[in-house]
């Protein structure tokens, strides 16, 4: 087991680049991560916070935007 | 191509192929990692350091991928001003420039034991330096607009600049790099792949590939997210 | 074709009227060159190996300098908007605006070369080939850094982005146009450098202004 890690004398450089990649990899999803969810939370609040009269009115609009943006 | 311009079609979408990506990055990873670490016999030649070459390889190749990616995303948005097209190469940025920053450290690893150098002025490691800076230049680009329709408008006419310019790059810095010969004989080049080595170090390509892939659909449903809050803001500014 | 040369004298006579950026240019050109003598130390063969490659970047950062104000001041003032509606093409628009530029900040630079030349030891074969470099190397960076200033108008810190994005594109430019003299001192031709060189401008002429103007129309959109 030793013998593995020490990965013939040059663990020094192939275990930084495993643990670069890992790091680099796990990192983004991460940020990915945390920014969707802020972002989802940010549009429940939005969608949440106004009046359901009004609000049926917005989701079409929101929904005209899309389609404009399908068209476009 | 239209079909899936639309955003709520989009996601629906998205939703049913990135469980998948996931799941094959989780498999393939495990599968590579195992073959690259264990699997695998050192090189006659470069010893256990070959083992870099497994995560080294695969990032240059992504980060040449999602460049040429981007650009097409951009020649799409330019031309069709299809939405998502847009959206596509802001979200695909920073996994491109976090593949070709893991492509350079790596390299240096890998040099160091190997040509005795951290880093040398080598046509590829110079090129991948200058891909580098085209990411980095494209990201800054692109949030610099307090509007971001017009910061992803010129990011994709960036990108078509680059994308014209990275075979005349690398062509020069080729020359470049044959007219200075360093003086240190350094072997350059991977070692002579033999087919135990292929295979791990295609599966690595191809774990990286469905990352990229279930990232990007995550970061595309956040930018689709972030267009949507910005429409009910201004709806609500407007409504006021 | 009227309409374009009247455009040039009006860039012309705005940046003559302002005065200053042609010779801030130069002066930054100058000092930029001046200074690496005090880094490396004044050994004459050292100076001499570097020269080439010294005035050259030196150049390309100098070119840098006034490129933020191509558009930006027809951009604020609104002046842009109608240069878009004139019967004139914007990528006639945009050439016409580069070579003003160029005329005001790429000329005065190479008439200054040789003298900077002369400064860094930098032996006689390589004085014509720096000059006729030069002369075909600043219309492609000025080219270049039009698509530059015109995607960055309106950016936050649009300056200093600028030059991020754009010195990565230099780099074929400094590559032929510093080897180009190098060669020439090693007693080597320098035409092969000096072909793709003008290969560069070439490809530069018609591409530049087009994405210019691709990134102008989103700028006044």
């Amino acid at each position: 087991m030793a013998e593995f890690f020490a990965m013939g004398g040059y663990a020094a450089y192939i275990w930084p680049s495993y643990a670069l990649t890992a790091l680099v990899m796990v990192g983004l999803l991460v940020a990915t991560l945390k920014g969707l969810r802020s972002r989802e939370a940010t549009l429940k609040a939005l969608e949440g916070s106004r009046p359901p009269r009004r609000r049926a009115r917005r989701e079409a609009a929101v929904h005209e935007t899309a389609a404009e943006m399908g068209e476009g | 191509m239209h079909r899936f311009a639309n955003p709520a079609r989009f996601l629906r979408l998205s939703a049913v192929i990135q469980p998948w990506a996931a799941g094959a990055t989780v498999v393939l990873l495990v599968v590579g990692l195992y073959l690259s670490l264990f699997g695998s016999p050192p090189d006659y030649q470069q010893g256990d350091t070959v083992r870099i070459m497994y995560v080294h390889v695969p990032a240059a190749w992504m980060a040449l991928f999602v460049y040429v990616n981007m650009a097409i995303a951009a020649a799409v948005g330019l031309v069709w001003k299809h939405p998502l097209a847009d959206l596509f190469s802001k979200a695909a940025a920073p996994v491109g420039a976090g593949f070709t920053a893991v492509c350079l450290v790596t390299g240096s690893l890998w040099g160091a034991p190997m040509w005795g150098t951290w880093w040398v002025w080598d046509a590829r490691l110079t090129s991948m330096l200058i891909l580098f800076f085209l990411y980095l230049g494209y990201m800054a680009l692109v949030n610099a607009f307090d509007d971001p329709e017009r910061g992803v408008k010129a990011g994709n006419v960036l990108l078509l600049v680059g994308v014209v310019n990275i075979p005349i790059i690398k062509f020069s810095v080729d020359w470049w790099n044959t007219l200075h010969q360093p003086a240190s004989v350094i072997r350059m080049g991977g070692p002579t792949i033999a087919g135990e080595m292929l295979v791990p170090l295609l599966v690595m390509a191809f774990a990286f590939t469905a990352y990229f892939v279930s990232v990007v659909l995550l970061r595309l449903k956040s930018e689709i997210l972030a267009r949507k809050i910005q429409t009910l803001r201004l709806n609500d500014a407007q409504g006021r | 074709m009227n309409r374009f040369l009247t455009l040039v004298g009006r860039d012309l006579r705005l940046a003559l009227r302002q005065g200053s950026d042609a010779t801030i240019a130069v002066m930054f050109f100058v000092l930029c060159v001046v200074l690496f003598p005090f880094g490396v130390g004044p050994e004459p063969n050292i100076l001499a190996r570097i020269a080439a490659g010294v005035i050259w970047v030196a150049a390309l950062l100098a070119s840098l300098l006034s490129l933020e104000r191509l558009f930006q001041n027809d951009y604020e003032d609104g002046s842009l908007e109608l240069l878009v509606l004139t019967p004139l093409p914007l990528e006639a628009v945009v050439l016409a605006k580069t070579l003003a530029h160029w005329l005001v900040t790429g000329v005065p630079l190479i008439v200054a070369a040789p003298l900077l030349a002369v400064l860094l030891n930098m032996e006689a074969d390589g004085f014509g080939v720096l000059v006729l470099t030069l002369a075909v190397g600043t219309p492609v960076l000025s080219l270049i850094g039009a698509i530059g200033a015109a995607l960055t108008l309106g950016a936050r810190r649009g300056g200093v982005l600028l030059s991020l994005l754009i010195l990565p594109l230099y780099i074929p430019v400094l590559i032929f146009g510093a080897g180009a003299i190098d060669a020439a001192i090693l007693g080597l031709s320098p035409r092969p450098h000096i072909l793709l060189l003008s290969g560069l401008l070439a490809g530069a002429l018609p591409l530049a202004p087009w994405a210019g103007a691709a990134a102008l129309r989103q700028a006044v959109e």
